[in-house]
């Protein structure tokens, strides 16, 4: 996360427009009959490869597909997944929807925010866990669910599962 | 027993792959179509099979077809709409992680059928598993000439191209999910004009559910007589009920449309776990009014459940027992909608979050006797008053609690706690085990 910042903070006029990101863009844009149809794909793109969507990074996606920052600003700030602020390394977003919740999602959460020491949405100070809640998975059949990053659902959770994810999580850290 | 068509392959080792498909019959129905039918033919195919929109809305899908004006110069799009998000509903996760060419399949039946050249296979970025599989399915189609130019050496061409959401619910709703991937904030638009007439980039567009354009490959091979023959007369067809909640055995299964629903939740999902008595049971997805147990005898279907005050809906079936809160249950999936609402109309907007509000009251044990008729009160303010469909759905899950659990509500505010409500206990983690910010260390 620290190299991220860096590279969004201090920049080169030679690294202002990230060119291997514009051509995939551009190229992204091929496929819409309107430039703008790749503003998401565009922003995905960002967000992958930065952790979230600065000022900057709008301005130069606005710049690529020829489109107002304010208006890439007006698609970024619609969409939850879209951030405008760094989040930690691992990003635990967990399902409290109704299904999760009847299986006992909130138990979950009193738990994590214990083992954590902190409330939902916020960062631990290393920078290292976000915890959020989310909206329903569509994973209910396995409740309750929880997803790091974008990857695969963490299913049929319970307490000694969740320490244990953590723990797992915690050894790659160092 | 009921033969399974739609999760037939899904479990079959390497389900995702081409050639599984097309070793059990896959594309088939595609040669078949490119090689003998019109398009017209084909619609009117699907229309014989009497085959409704398998999204929530139940709308018929040969007749949503048919509204595309042949005649019009303009391009043409077909959306598929895998922006499942309803709580309780998965089921169109299922196809496209275990067989996504039969969506692709479904996808380039339905494009030819309205003559479209381009289509877009919108996809909830939680998905992220799908969606790397169903790319790879796409890949694969690149590859054997099944997407493209001359599919099947037929003059039929098409590209598919995934646009992936970013999370916001609202973008399930039809014209949301177009202004979404034209590029603007997933806001609804006026209809009409309805999409078939201008949708995508002011172009004729069908938007069509995952497990829709799935069942269009079946209607081919087996025939429009097949499909009319299973399950209820007016909706007919294999249907992919989600089994979630306190039940023992959750999961996605494939039943016949007008099953009971105490069948499904009773038979196939065998009931509430640990002999507890099912209290109440969603029956489409949270925006679909639950039942109690006693109504449980009803059928899965689109016109009786209407008429039954509930909805059809995603056939997201959300079981509570015994031991659970109803409030608690209205006030998350109220949550759910005020989260979702997409702000561009104030009955909405503002209103959900003066029902949240009061639901937290109710709910935290400091409700005031009142606030169930001021729960009535904005319900009537918000009902018929929105732009979409989402603050109508808000509240007929709130009515629908109302209507058959009005005494849990007056229960909580009565006598000031949750009669369900067990205290949060730490599990099985000792206070000691704590996460250490400086060290990245448990102690």
């Amino acid at each position: 996360m620290s190299s991220l910042l860096i590279a969004s903070s201090s920049q080169t006029p030679d690294e202002y427009f990230h060119p291997d990101l514009r051509d995939q863009i551009n190229e992204i844009a091929l496929r819409y009959p309107e430039r703008r149809s790749a503003v998401m794909p565009a922003l995905h793109i960002y967000q992958e490869r930065f952790g979230y969507i600065s000022q900057q990074s709008m301005e130069e996606i606005a710049d690529i597909l020829d489109m107002a920052p304010v208006q890439v600003y007006e698609v970024t700030s619609f969409y939850h997944h879209f951030r405008t602020e760094p989040v930690g390394k691992y990003h635990l977003k967990i399902c409290n929807n109704i299904s999760c919740m009847l299986m006992g999602a909130d138990c979950l959460i009193g738990h994590i925010q214990q083992i954590l020491q902190l409330k939902c949405d916020e960062t631990t100070r290393d920078g290292m866990f976000t915890l959020s809640t989310a909206e329903c998975l569509g994973s209910c059949d396995t409740a309750p669910v929880m997803q790091i990053n974008n990857d695969a659902y963490c299913e049929h959770l319970d307490a000694e599962k969740l320490n244990k994810i953590l723990r797992s999580l915690e050894n790659k850290i160092e | 027993m009921f033969e399974t068509t739609l999760l037939k392959n899904t479990t079959l080792n390497d389900s995702h792959l081409l050639a599984t498909y097309r070793s059990n019959g896959g594309y088939e129905a595609l040669n078949n179509v490119l090689t003998n039918f019109s398009p017209e033919q084909l619609i009117d195919l699907v229309k014989e099979s009497n085959l409704r929109g398998r999204g929530g809305a139940g709308f018929p899908t040969g007749l949503k077809w048919s509204f595309v004006p042949r005649e019009s110069t303009k391009p043409k799009y077909l959306c598929c709409n895998a922006d499942e998000s309803e709580p309780g509903t998965f089921k169109d996760r299922v196809i496209i992680e275990k067989d996504p060419h039969q969506l692709i399949e479904g996808i380039v039946l339905a494009s030819y059928a309205i003559g479209a050249h381009v289509a877009y296979i919108y996809i909830r970025v939680e998905y992220s598993v799908g969606a790397k599989i169903l790319q790879r399915a796409l890949d694969e189609c690149y590859n054997a000439s099944l997407l493209g130019k001359n599919i099947f050496g037929s003059d039929f061409n098409l590209d598919i191209t995934i646009h992936h959401g970013a999370g916001a619910y609202i973008c399930g709703e039809e014209t949301a999910l177009l202004s979404s991937i034209e590029g603007y904030r997933g806001q609804p638009k006026l209809k009409p004009p309805f999409p078939a007439i201008s949708g995508l980039y002011s172009c004729p567009t069908v938007i069509n559910n995952v497990e829709t354009l799935a069942c269009i490959p079946h209607i081919v091979s087996k025939g429009a007589k097949w499909f009319k023959e299973i399950g209820s007369v007016k909706g007919p067809g294999p249907k992919l009920y989600c089994l979630s909640g306190r039940v023992n055995n959750p999961g996605t299964y494939e039943l016949p449309t007008g099953i009971s629903l105490r069948e499904l939740v009773e038979g196939y999902g065998g009931g509430a776990p640990n002999g507890k008595k099912i209290k109440a049971v969603i029956p489409g997805g949270a925006s679909a009014p639950m039942f109690p147990e006693s109504e449980l005898d009803i059928a899965m279907d689109y016109d009786e459940l209407m008429a039954a005050g509930s909805m059809f809906g995603s056939a997201g079936v959300i079981v509570m027992d015994e031991d659970s809160c109803i409030v608690k249950a209205t006030l998350s999936m109220l949550t759910f909608f005020h989260h979702e609402s997409c702000g561009k109309c104030s009955p909405c907007r503002e209103g959900l979050t003066w029902v949240v509000k009061l639901l937290h009251r109710i709910d935290s044990g400091s409700g005031k006797s009142g606030d169930i008729e001021e729960l009535e009160h904005l319900a009537n303010g918000i009902f018929g008053k929105c732009f979409c469909p989402l603050g109508d759905g808000a509240i007929m899950a709130l009515r629908g609690a109302l209507k058959y659990f009005r005494e849990e509500f007056i229960f909580h505010i009565d006598r000031g706690y949750c009669p369900f409500h067990k205290p949060y206990s730490p599990l099985m983690l000792s206070s000691e085990q704590r996460y250490d910010h400086s060290m990245h260390q448990w102690h």
